[in-house]
């Protein structure tokens, strides 16, 4: 039992899970980018997130499929999308709502879930749908596959990062995001116009769930209900890392990968999320606040 | 300068500040004190924007402050420190500094000015990569100052600069109004340490209740008896 658990441990296709981990964990990495964004600096959940990337999903598809656009066009517009989507998302909802209390803001952002999911439903049909692109595997060595997709995946959700990492340091608006979540009523002091501020920030959110839109669709069938199947992990990863901290959400998405990529390796895929949930919930219990604790 | 006329003003339906009339003439440093719960901060509030007025004007420099968008009254040269620093504590103290100059027509000039607060309280720039929410009160009280300092106002207005500080950082605190005056700002500072306050303004205005009460020159105020007890407990 022992001497199999470690030859299993050297096998190479271990090495392979190992990396197939990394590479999960960046698009997850991608998908929990925007929603801390959004509660780090506004201080409400988008509970719709998920399906804002759905969304998003759906305008690449039918943009590159339907009108032959070219897909690097289709991606383009799906981003502009879903972050028009994001912009109006706070202007007509969140704006009204900064005040209230937190549940009712969970309750609306949980009603647009609801809205664009059978919004989705009635325009486009409850079928699968495929982008019928297929970019084929790596051979890394001789025993060792990659998806390329997942690959490609992996290096735009690792340059994003360090982009919105650079803008958030470096610039005046970036700065600006960071200091509007640490005391909004005194921004007014310095000059900024908040409402403007909050706007151009979840447009940005909303961006970055276009940006996991064009990265899952090259992955994964679209459908409305697509967004279930991947938000509950969003936000896990989101709470586990120190809800509104990006780095700890980075550093979530890692845990979680590596966790249903080598708990799958042992036993099935579905067994890895098993372990995944459970880690999840021992962790909770011991650090309610998270990995890296939110921001204070 | 600064000119606030019969100005009303409050939160919801509670009102805070009744009728109150105030100038501040160029160059000049005027105090505004009175007991806790007085409506000392509402009147900055009011005049910085951060709540709007009910009735009555304020104008800076001949130019209406009501009828400008709160965001826009700093780019019309008044800069407000707000009660208790409120600076942004996650922030290094240079990017404190950068947000008082937020606004973009005062970004090219944001070397230029950060020279100038430098000038004013090297300490800052020791402390310049330092995170401002791990500096001492005095530090910090200074760091609000200096980011207030960084749009080139003509008026600052200082709410409470002492409150909360160690007695004997307080009169480092008043050492930092006389730098300010020193560079020609006109001043509107509110403060419970009378007697401090008023070794360092022109004149005062006493606030009780929401209305103002009386007012005097600094001097004629510290001989005044009826201060003296009712503020300063002699």
């Amino acid at each position: 039992m022992l001497a199999e658990f470690i030859e299993a441990l050297f096998s190479i296709f271990f090495i392979e899970t190992l990396i197939n981990g990394l590479l999960l964990g960046g698009l997850f990495a991608l998908l929990s980018l925007g929603l801390n964004l959004i509660f780090g600096v506004i201080d409400v959940v988008w509970i719709c997130y998920a399906e804002i990337i759905m969304l998003g999903m759906y305008t690449i598809f039918f943009l590159h499929v339907e009108s032959g656009m070219p897909f690097i066009f289709a991606a383009a517009a799906g981003v502009a999308a879903t972050s028009l989507l994001g912009w109006l998302t706070h202007r007509i909802v969140i704006s009204y709502l900064l005040d209230a209390e937190p549940i009712n803001q969970l309750l609306a952002t949980g009603g647009l879930l609801f809205l664009f999911q059978g919004a989705a439903m009635v325009v486009f049909g409850i079928e699968f749908r495929n982008l019928g692109l297929s970019l084929g595997s790596l051979a890394v060595s001789e025993d060792i596959y990659l998806s390329q997709t997942r690959l490609i995946a992996f290096v735009i959700s690792g340059t994003v990062v360090v982009v919105l990492y650079q803008f958030l340091s470096r610039s005046y608006l970036g700065t600006a995001i960071r200091a509007i979540s640490q005391d909004r009523e005194i921004m007014v002091l310095m000059g900024v116009d908040t409402k403007k501020l909050y706007l151009f920030t979840s447009a940005i959110g909303g961006g970055l769930a276009g940006l996991a839109a064009v990265l899952l669709v090259l992955q994964y069938d679209v459908h409305p209900f697509i967004g279930l199947s991947f938000g509950p992990i969003t936000f896990m990863i989101c709470v586990m890392g120190g809800l509104g901290n990006m780095i700890g959400g980075f550093l979530a998405a890692f845990v979680f990968s590596m966790l249903i990529s080598v708990g799958g390796y042992f036993a099935e895929l579905e067994w890895g999320y098993v372990l995944a949930f459970v880690v999840f919930i021992a962790i909770m219990f011991a650090r309610p606040q998270g990995l890296l604790a939110r921001k204070s | 300068m600064l000119n606030v006329k019969n100005v009303n003003a409050g939160y919801g339906k509670f009102q805070a500040l009744f009728d109150v009339s105030l100038e501040v003439a160029a160059g000049e440093a005027v105090a505004v004190i009175g007991p806790n719960g007085a409506g000392k901060s509402t009147l900055m509030r009011v005049i910085s924007g951060m709540i709007p007025a009910m009735t009555g004007t304020i104008e800076l420099e001949g130019r209406s402050v009501l009828d400008a968008p709160p965001h826009e009254i700093v780019g019309m040269g008044l800069a407000h420190v707000p009660e208790h620093r409120r600076l942004f504590h996650g922030l290094t103290v240079d990017e404190n500094l950068r947000m008082g100059c937020f606004k973009p027509q005062f970004r090219a000039r944001f070397e230029e000015r950060r020279e100038f607060v430098y000038e004013l309280f090297p300490r800052m720039m020791e402390r310049r990569d330092q995170v401002a929410g791990t500096m001492s009160g005095g530090e910090q009280e200074m760091c609000a100052i200096a980011r207030a300092l960084m749009s080139d106002p003509r008026i600052l207005l200082m709410d409470e600069p002492s409150a909360g500080l160690a007695p004997v950082i307080v009169h480092q605190v008043f050492d930092l109004v006389e730098q300010v005056r020193s560079k020609g700002l006109s001043v509107l500072i509110v403060e419970q340490n009378v007697n401090q306050v008023l070794r360092v303004v022109d004149r005062a205005y006493i606030l009780e209740s929401g209305s103002l009460h009386s007012e005097g020159t600094a001097e004629e105020l510290l001989q005044s008896k009826e201060i003296q007890k009712s503020f300063m407990g002699m």
